[in-house]
């Protein structure tokens, strides 16, 4: 049914909204250590993101919904079947939170420095966790005909989820790097752009390992692939665009920079996504129990009523995220509202 | 203990301490309008000097609802799996269209909101405000929504295409508007106003006792009291009321618990305070005879449903809900009382400003607002058991059957150190800015000069334009 299929492209793009969005923010939050040496500097990666990071991690909480919505047995599986690293998840959420908050309102050095590593700590935790989370997903899990599953954190830390898990960390710091030239100014910017060339590397070299392992160890991805072969134009295009991404930052122009890594990332996800379709959670135990577009998605009904809702809605949501974009643009100042 | 238990033990702990957030903002908020209305208006600068005291304390509150509600969103996947399987078609797409038309529209102006004090005009600030205010409304309509139908479910026919029963959607009309759904959203945001407006009245009281900022601190008191008594008033009268008679239509077993009715009769009594034994079947304590018939059916000898009507294993906890249920309404009673006190030293010479008990009972205003409202969500949950989806899905049958009684342990203890320490964290923050108080006058001048209309904003060049886009 193409409602169904439909959804999971729209779903697949709401994912994207959020890690080309929040991806960036937490990219800022990994490598602000790295670069920045004092207390100004790390008031300016903060206040980058200061005014957007709210409106950012919606998109996670839209996808939550829309899964919900759309694919309530996925929502309920995976959810539930996670259940501590949800856990953990929430937990890291919320400190990063509070942390972006609460820094500056106290002037005392050892305050800052407790919530600057806060925020560091959990963005790299967010990062990794839903890292592996992907990773277990392309994987494959345990369920059951009831479509339960129970994998305690230890089964989740396997080799290949640990390796998305890094993929995704040198991604979203490579994007989060390439994000902040727009932003930062003077040596800051220097140090920010003599990152971008070492963080490309790494993750050149963990994307392709990624990549080899993935059609090596998934007959689902290389079947898909081999049945499509259009779909080859998503990793393809991925690679044209983050080489452009890197060209444009040596060429100063910044803001192109930043569009060509979102896109990859879109791409990158796009590319899983026809690995996968037509089953989202993929069962170990035996495959009659996949989690598939057509038999885990909500009924026309649903679906078309939801159909409606993003029809309406999505036009404002991207309105307002240009305006707010467009009005924050530029390199960051200070004032005493900043955080 | 069992694992059902602790499920809905974690699920109310995280839920009502994101309830102690939201109604701060939706209140704070439409006091933040009214400034910014004001500051429009008069032009006085004390109006922006109120804003920009106030929107820091929104941005902190704010953050902590945001930091709290996430958990909500993830815990019908995590913990109650069954009923997200069971519901998704209906309950899942309502909270979608939460996302999409509230929570995107609070997130996208947030930024401009907080950081509109030295950026924005009057006009352009109120505007973003206003933004940010209705997105949290909106969000509360549509949650509510979701729980009103959990309360009332209609508007879905329950089919099995495999994976055991589910509910699916027949009309989507119906699913919006069911019958417990306007009266609970009216009493839900008259209660939010009540703690926003208490919020500004305690903190306005704190500095009159200190003798600190007098007069912007004699400002806020005479915006947030009106608000405060107005709609106090309303929320036992009319909201409060109402939402009773829509209980006792729609589901008489739970004004029965609520007021520990057991025999059907007419007549029924209202109790203002007392104890009653499910055992004995019994209620004793201070009552007012003939008034829940009046109540539920505008006249004093209707006759009111009692528990005996509902299988013995389909009640709830009735003394608890009984208990919790009183609390909301004394405690609205009180409000009334002290709102229309404070009026009245107020209208007569302006005493209210010396009257130092009074202020202290000003200050504490907020406590018992939030202690209403915590207990008011608690009469409605606590009454739907052992219902999830009132005599549609028993809780039993809803929570996720494999998550083990050691993960939910673990889960609930780091919930409870996280928050303790955030709140305590948050508390001592919010105590400090208060210390410190309002900052000085803004000059006029300074403010003219910022964009004040979208043209503006749109040419406003960015200030330092180095880098090559
Ligand atoms: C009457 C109002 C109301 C009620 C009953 C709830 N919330 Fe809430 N929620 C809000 C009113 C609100 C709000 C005012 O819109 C908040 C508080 C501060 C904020 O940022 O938005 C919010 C924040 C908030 C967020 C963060 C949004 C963001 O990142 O901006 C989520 C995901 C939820 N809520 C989800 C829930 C769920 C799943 C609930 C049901 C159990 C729930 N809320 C009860
Ligand atoms: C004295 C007058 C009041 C009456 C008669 C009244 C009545 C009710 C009733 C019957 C319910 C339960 C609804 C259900 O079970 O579905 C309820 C719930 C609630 N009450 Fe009250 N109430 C009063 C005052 C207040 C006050 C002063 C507040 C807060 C400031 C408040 C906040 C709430 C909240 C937040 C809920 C839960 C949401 C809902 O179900 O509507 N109430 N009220
Ligand atoms: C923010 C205000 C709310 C408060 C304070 C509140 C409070 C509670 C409490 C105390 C329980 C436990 C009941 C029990 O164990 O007997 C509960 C359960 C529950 N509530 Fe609410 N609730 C609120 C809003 C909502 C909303 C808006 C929804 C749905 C959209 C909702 C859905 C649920 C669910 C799914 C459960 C678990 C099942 C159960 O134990 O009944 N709640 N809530």
């Amino acid at each position: 049914m193409w409602l169904q299929t439909t959804w999971y492209v729209l779903y697949i793009a709401i994912i994207s909204g959020y890690v080309i969005l929040d991806g960036f923010d937490l990219g800022v939050g990994m490598i602000s250590p790295f670069i920045a040496h004092n207390d100004h500097d790390r008031r300016i990666l903060l206040n980058s993101i200061g005014p957007v990071w709210d409106g950012n991690e919606v998109w996670l909480v839209l996808g939550g919904g829309a899964l919900f919505a759309a694919f309530p047995l996925v929502y309920a599986s995976l959810f539930s079947g996670f259940y501590l690293a949800m856990m953990l998840v929430l937990l890291v959420l919320i400190m990063r939170t509070v942390a972006i908050e609460f820094r500056s309102k106290r002037p005392e050095a050892w305050w800052r420095s407790l919530w600057d590593w806060t925020f560091t700590i959990s963005s790299f935790g967010i990062t990794i966790l839903l890292g592996v989370a992907l990773g277990n997903v392309i994987r494959g899990i345990s369920l059951d005909q009831q479509g339960n599953m129970n994998v305690n954190l230890l089964d989740l830390l396997n080799p290949y989820s640990i390796t998305l898990g890094l993929v995704a960390v040198a991604m979203l710091c490579l994007h989060g790097a390439i994000f902040l030239t727009q932003k930062a100014e003077g040596a800051l910017l220097q140090r920010v752009k003599n990152l971008i060339p070492k963080l490309l590397i790494a993750f050149f070299v963990l994307m392709t390992v990624l990549i080899v392992w993935t059609l090596l160890r998934s007959e689902q991805f290389t079947q898909n692939f081999k049945d499509r072969p259009w779909t080859v134009v998503f990793p393809v295009l991925a690679f044209v665009a983050i080489v452009s991404a890197w060209r444009f930052v040596r060429r100063g122009a910044y803001l192109s920079a930043f569009l060509a890594s979102a896109t990859m990332i879109a791409l990158l996800l796009g590319a899983v996504a026809c690995g996968m379709y037509p089953a989202m959670l993929h069962s170990t135990t035996n495959s009659a129990y996949d989690l598939t577009v057509q038999n885990a998605s909500a009924a026309k009904e649903t679906l078309t009523v939801m159909f409606v809702i993003a029809l309406i809605g999505m036009p404002f949501v991207l309105l307002y995220t240009a305006g707010v974009y467009y009005f924050f643009r530029g390199k960051v100042e200070l004032d005493e509202e900043s955080y | 203990m069992s694992v059902e238990l602790l499920h809905r033990i974690q699920f109310a702990l995280t839920v009502t301490f994101h309830f102690i957030f939201p109604p701060l903002s939706l209140g704070v908020g439409l006091i933040l309008i009214i400034f910014g209305i004001r500051a429009v208006r008069t032009k006085d600068p004390k109006w922006r000097q109120l804003s920009t005291f106030w929107v820091k304390i929104y941005g902190l509150i704010f953050a902590m609802g945001i930091a709290t509600g996430i958990v909500q969103e993830f815990e019908f996947g995590t913990n109650w799996s069954q009923y997200s399987r069971f519901v998704g078609n209906i309950f899942g797409s309502l909270l979608a269209a939460e996302g999409i038309f509230a929570f995107m529209l609070e997130g996208g102006f947030l930024g401009l909101m907080l950081f509109g004090g030295t950026r924005l005009g009057n006009r352009m600030w109120l505007f973003a405000t206003t933004m940010v205010v209705t997105g949290a409304t909106f969000s509360a309509t549509w949650i509510v929504m979701a729980n009103s139908w959990m309360q009332t479910p209609q508007g879905f026919e329950i089919r099995d295409v495999g994976q055991g029963p589910q509910a699916f959607m027949t009309s989507f009309q119906d699913v919006v508007f069911t019958p417990s759904f306007i009266p609970r959203i009216l009493h839900v945001i008259a209660a939010c106003w009540m703690v926003g407006s208490s919020l500004v009245l305690s903190v306005g009281a704190y500095y009159l006792l200190k003798k600190r900022h007098v007069e912007l601190a004699k400002t806020m008191i005479r915006v947030a009291l009106p608000v405060f008594t107005v709609v106090a008033l309303l929320q036992v009268a009319v909201f409060g009321a109402n939402q009773a008679t829509e209980v006792a239509t729609n589901q008489p077993a739970k004004l029965a618990a609520m007021e520990g009715l057991y025999q059907t009769e007419s007549c029924a009594p209202m109790f203002l305070l007392g104890w009653t034994n499910p055992d004995e079947e019994k209620t004793t304590g201070i009552h007012i005879p003939c008034l829940l018939s009046f109540l539920t059916d505008k006249s004093f000898d209707g006759t009111v449903t009692g528990l005996e009507a509902t299988p013995r294993e389909d009640w709830p906890n009735t003394n608890l809900v009984f208990q919790v249920y009183h609390i909301m309404i004394n405690l609205g009673m009180l409000f009334i009382a002290i709102g229309l006190v404070a009026c009245g030293f107020w209208v007569w010479k302006r005493k209210i400003w010396n009257q130092r008990w009074l202020l202290w009972i000003l200050v504490s205003s907020v406590v018992l607002t939030e202690i209403a409202t915590a207990t008011g969500w608690w009469t409605a949950e606590f009454s739907r058991q052992p219902w999830i989806v009132w005599q549609v899905l028993k809780t039993t049958d809803a929570y996720s059957p494999n998550v083990s009684f050691g993960q939910v342990v673990f889960s609930i203890a780091m919930f409870i150190i996280l928050y303790i320490i955030v709140f305590v964290v948050f508390i001592r923050l919010l105590d400090r800015r208060i210390k410190e108080g309002p900052p000085p006058p803004v000059d006029e001048g300074d403010t003219a000069s910022l964009p004040d209309s979208f043209g503006e904003i749109f040419r406003r060049r960015s200030r330092v334009s180095s880098g090559g886009d």
